[in-house]
């Protein structure tokens, strides 16, 4: 009997420290938390609202662009209204979609699947989110006014420098880009503070998630590429506009010098894409295998190779340069290498499915559709390693369909695979399983029909980035189909969006564990609290949820109190203590509107000067708004932890 | 099962239905630019590793679909276990050892082609200039000497021709699929490609890096004809003009120099020698008017003169107001320009 009411009243006293946590982190609906929230959650489901609208812009660009191309000597675009579209398609997808969806995912999922109550810094996040919903406005805004860039997502010099264009449409995209690169940078760090140092009492380095590992990977690289375009796009800027010479041959430039400072970006950028996205299907197929992803070292192993590896193959894009041959065979060399820690994750993934017990459902069909197209991208990955032979067909649409089925088939069919597997966590609804089917076999249908074709006509030598082309020499045919099976991608595209609002609207409500999965984030409720756990998980294995220690001591376990998190050591996870979390703030906003001020007076000082006053308003309002964010606060020794 | 006579001794369908399938889709066509059909010897060599590296790309593809079909059937089995174990035997064979093997292999055989290509094996015959514009080829052959031309460019069967590649503007891409794979056109850099065929014929090539508005109409004829027929079209395209013209074609030669084409076109051994445009001392003859925008004939060039940008929009050439019969005299002359 005392022992009855000993559980009880430790329930009891665990319920109101629950009620306590709920105060402490809650955040009451209003305008102002609107706009000054540091959860994590929020801000990682609006990275993948925002990337989602921008991905139906940018898609929106592609469907023009393929009814353009339908027919020969179609007129439905002008040149100068195609060279924008193909423009603001492959930028906003690669810079506006790809990557900021997969930091919603890995804002909303990370935290918790390493067991922590946020990011490391939560109002850096905050800010991120800022600069890129800013960045990518003033994009689409310029597309919006006609005055869109049109050299191209790699933006060639000459043409992109005076005096070949002239009008203010490649300011758009090198301040632009340079604008979203805070974002995209602040992102990264907060990425791998966050997994180095919150994550989980007992979540050794060799516990870690193949996701996080995935996303950490992605960081690494995100900090070491981005620097280079940064430096491109500012060289570009000045170039443009102050009258500098650096890509000018005439005055001692180079033109090549953009392409390599583009492509030691570019190159790992495509694996700053397609890694997160891998790192969702070694996330998703333990729950539909109902076993872990074999051979954890090994894929952790292809993981970091592969970060390290796509540093060093960027001249693989410039084979029709004229460079040496000697350089070629080195390039070459490495890009052909770097097929091998993709294989190993390849067949990891079927052994997985060989050696578990199947489950089919829509993540899965995605996965398997993952795989499917994704290896088809990696045989036309190899040949473009093969100098001779990339040099007959880049710049033609081979490379156009090369490139769709490692980025559409790699990252795309995972990112939608990982949207019906979390969508229980970010929006505690289920989704309906046979319109999601439809959906999928629309997608993978459309998919292929679109870009199986491009193939043929890339050998039939039609080049890329035409805004029309000749009838009679072969291409008319696999054009028409192309632009057939894009009207049935946008379908089952669509049929994904239906599914998802209609699942937001009137789906069932998810349970916590719908699928019972291995990782962390399945141990909360769905959607998950705004402190995430109430007791800091402990972690004994690589498979959390499947061991009953960690189960059950995250059932019963004593809540942290307080605005707090656990810091852990960086390789053992050992715990280190508590810390105070900021609490939310209008200052990370503030910051990012100092920015999109500077950045606008910047631009609009192309037609007139005397913008460069605004520029220096908003260096002012940046300089403030960071004074007032970074002025340490008032504390007691006490609280700031320095006497005890 | 009888045997279909016709098929025997066809090793790879595939390549012949792909092929067949080119062939149908371009019937009507009297120009190809299709890497499938290679003609010269370094697209040949290209063709070649292309069927090569699909058909390992296919049987690898096989493999993945078979372990993914075993894997999905195997889940329909009541015995099904779920099994321990890493495969780490299955991932260091079929994800390490196998895949080496090709790569090393492909790789190779990709040297051994990009060493063919870089060097033709007999000593060039002939050597040409191409200039890269927005967006027209600028032909000056320098050995032999003293032929100019435009987005037509001519060789010797069987003789390997020299070509060295400048731009005079952006970045532009020298591509004959049929003959020879990319180099591209880079600002303060000169490049060098050759081209070899065995075969006489034309063959049509286009910019392959975007260039701007009208990197579409940036395309150029490759003629191999025999080595007579190139030295009789060399020799009579480093000569002037005819100066023997008809009334109509000699007041449309007065149109020419006295009206604004003369500041931007050359007609060699007359005094109109502008360097903006092409020189148009052979226009008469091209296969085509604008870098293939458009037939080369009366109506087309009519209408070129008159409003270009109606043909191809964003070109550099502004519209000419020419009066009608102004107009005439001007096709007159320029077609009788041969």
């Amino acid at each position: 009997m005392s022992v009855d009411t000993e559980e009880q009243s430790r329930s009891t006293s665990r319920d109101e420290a629950v009620a306590e946590l709920e105060q402490d982190w809650g955040e009451r609906p209003s305008l102002r938390s609107w706009f000054s929230t540091v959860d994590h959650k929020r801000i990682g489901r609006r990275y993948m609202v925002t990337a989602g609208v921008f991905f139906i812009l940018a898609g929106t660009d592609a469907m023009i662009l393929r009814t353009q191309l339908a027919r020969p000597n179609a007129t439905v675009l002008s040149p100068e209204a195609y060279d924008q579209l193909f423009t603001m398609h492959g930028t906003a997808m690669i810079f506006l979609f790809s990557t900021p969806m997969f930091f919603g995912f890995g804002n909303f999922l990370v935290p918790l699947l390493i067991g922590a109550r946020d990011m490391a810094f939560p109002r850096l996040n905050a800010f991120g989110y800022w600069v890129f919903v800013f960045a990518g406005t003033v994009m689409f805004t310029s597309q919006l006014v006609g005055r869109a860039p049109d050299g191209g997502w790699f933006g060639y010099v000459p043409l992109t420098d005076t005096p070949y264009s002239t009008g203010i449409n490649l300011d758009v995209y090198s301040l632009g880009l340079l604008f979203l690169g805070v974002s995209t940078t602040a992102g990264a760090i907060n990425f791998i503070v966050t997994v180095v140092k919150m994550r989980a009492p007992g979540m050794s380095l060799n516990r870690m998630p193949l996701f996080v590992w995935a996303i950490v990977g992605t960081s690494f690289m995100v900090i070491f590429a981005l620097p280079a375009l940064n430096l491109a796009n500012a060289m570009l800027f000045l170039d443009r506009r102050f009258g500098a010479h650096f890509f000018d041959p005439g005055h001692g430039g180079s033109t090549l010098l953009w392409q390599h400072l583009f492509w030691i970006f570019g190159h790992p950028d495509v694996y700053i894409i397609v890694m997160p996205a891998l790192g969702i299907v070694s996330a998703v197929l333990p729950a539909f295998c109902r076993r872990g992803v074999v051979a954890y070292p090994l894929m952790v192993l292809a993981i970091v190779t592969i970060s390290i590896i796509s540093f060093g193959v960027w001249v693989h894009h410039m084979f029709a340069t004229g460079l040496p041959q000697l350089s070629y065979s080195f390039f070459s060399a490495a890009s052909t290498l770097i097929t091998i820690p993709s294989g190993i994750q390849i067949f990891a993934w079927l052994f997985t499915m060989l050696r578990g017990r199947i489950v089919v459902r829509t993540p899965f069909l995605f996965v398997v559709g993952f795989i499917v197209t994704f290896v088809l991208g990696g045989f036309t990955g190899v040949m473009f390693a093969i100098t001779a032979f990339d040099q007959q067909v880049t710049d033609s649409y081979f490379v156009v369909a090369h490139f769709h089925y490692v980025l559409f088939g790699g990252a795309v069919f995972p990112m939608l695979a990982g949207i019906y597997f979390w969508l229980p966590k970010f929006t505690g609804r289920m989704y309906a399983e046979k319109l999601s089917r439809w959906a999928f076999w629309l997608v993978l249908a459309g998919f292929n029909t679109t870009f199986m074709p491009m193939h043929v006509s890339g050998l039939l030598g039609m080049p890329r980035r035409i805004y029309t082309y000749p009838g009679g020499l072969g291409w008319d045919l696999w054009n028409l189909i192309s632009t057939i099976g894009a009207y049935i991608l946008a379908v089952g595209l669509l049929l994904v969006l239906i599914g998802v609002v209609h699942a937001v609207r009137r789906g069932a409500p998810a349970p916590d564990d719908p699928w019972q999965g291995d990782t962390l984030e399945w141990g909360t409720a769905s959607p998950p609290r705004p402190y995430n756990f109430a007791a800091v998980p402990r972690v004994h294995s690589l498979h959390p949820m499947w061991d009953e220690r960690t189960t059950v001591a995250l059932a019963t376990g004593e809540p942290l109190p307080g605005h707090q998190a656990m810091t852990t050591s960086e390789l053992d996870g050992r715990e280190e203590g508590a810390i105070e979390m900021p609490e939310a703030s209008l200052l990370p906003l503030a910051a990012a509107v100092g920015i999109l001020v500077a950045v606008l007076g910047l631009l609009w000082a192309w037609y007139w000067t005397g913008w460069y006053w605004l520029a220096g308003a908003g260096a002012l309002l940046i300089f403030g708004a960071l004074a007032r964010w970074l002025w340490p606060p008032e504390r007691t020794p006490e609280e700031a932890g320095v006497a005890s | 099962m009888r045997r279909d006579p016709s098929r025997r001794g066809a090793r790879a369908p595939w390549r012949l239905t792909a092929v067949g399938c080119a062939l149908v889709l371009g019937g009507c066509a009297r120009h190809q630019q299709s890497t499938l059909q290679a003609s010269g010897e370094g697209a040949q060599r290209i063709e070649g590793l292309w069927w090569l590296m699909f058909w390992i790309a296919m049987a690898v593809f096989a493999e993945v679909m078979l372990l993914l079909g075993w894997a999905l059937w195997r889940r329909r089995r009541a015995r099904a276990t779920i099994r321990g174990g890493d495969a780490i035997g299955g991932i260091a064979v079929l994800g390490v050892v196998i895949p080496f093997a090709i790569l090393v292999t492909v790789y190779g055989l990709g040297l051994r082609d990009l060493n063919a290509l870089a060097a033709p094996r007999q000593d060039p015959s002939a050597t040409v200039e191409v200039i890269g514009h927005q967006w027209w080829w600028e032909i000056r052959y320098t050995d032999p000497a003293g032929a100019v031309t435009a987005n037509e460019l001519h060789i010797p069967v069987g003789e390997p021709v020299r070509v060295r590649l400048r731009t005079a503007d952006v970045q532009h891409s020298f591509w004959v699929p049929q003959l020879m794979p990319k180099t591209d056109l880079i600002a303060g850099k000169v490049n060098q490609t050759w081209l070899k065929t065995d075969n006489v014929g034309q063959y049509r090539a286009q910019c392959a890096e975007y260039c701007g508005k009208q990197h579409a109409f940036m395309a150029l004829m490759v003629v191999a004809q025999p080595r007579a027929e190139f030295d009789t079209w060399v020799a009579s395209l480093a000569r002037p003009a005819t100066t023997t013209l008809s009334a109509a074609q000699q007041r449309g030669r007065e149109v020419f120099e006295r009206s604004s084409c003369a500041s931007c076109h050359t007609v060699r051994g007359t005094p109109a020698t502008g360097e903006v445009g092409p020189d148009l001392t052979t226009i008469g003859s091209r296969w085509s008017i604008g870098a293939g925008a458009a037939p080369n004939d009366a109506g087309h060039l009519g209408g070129w003169i008159v409003n270009s940008q109606t043909i191809k929009p964003g070109n550099k050439m502004p519209p000419q107001p020419v009066p009608a019969q102004d107009l005439q005299d001007l096709l007159s002359y320029l077609q009788s320009l041969k």
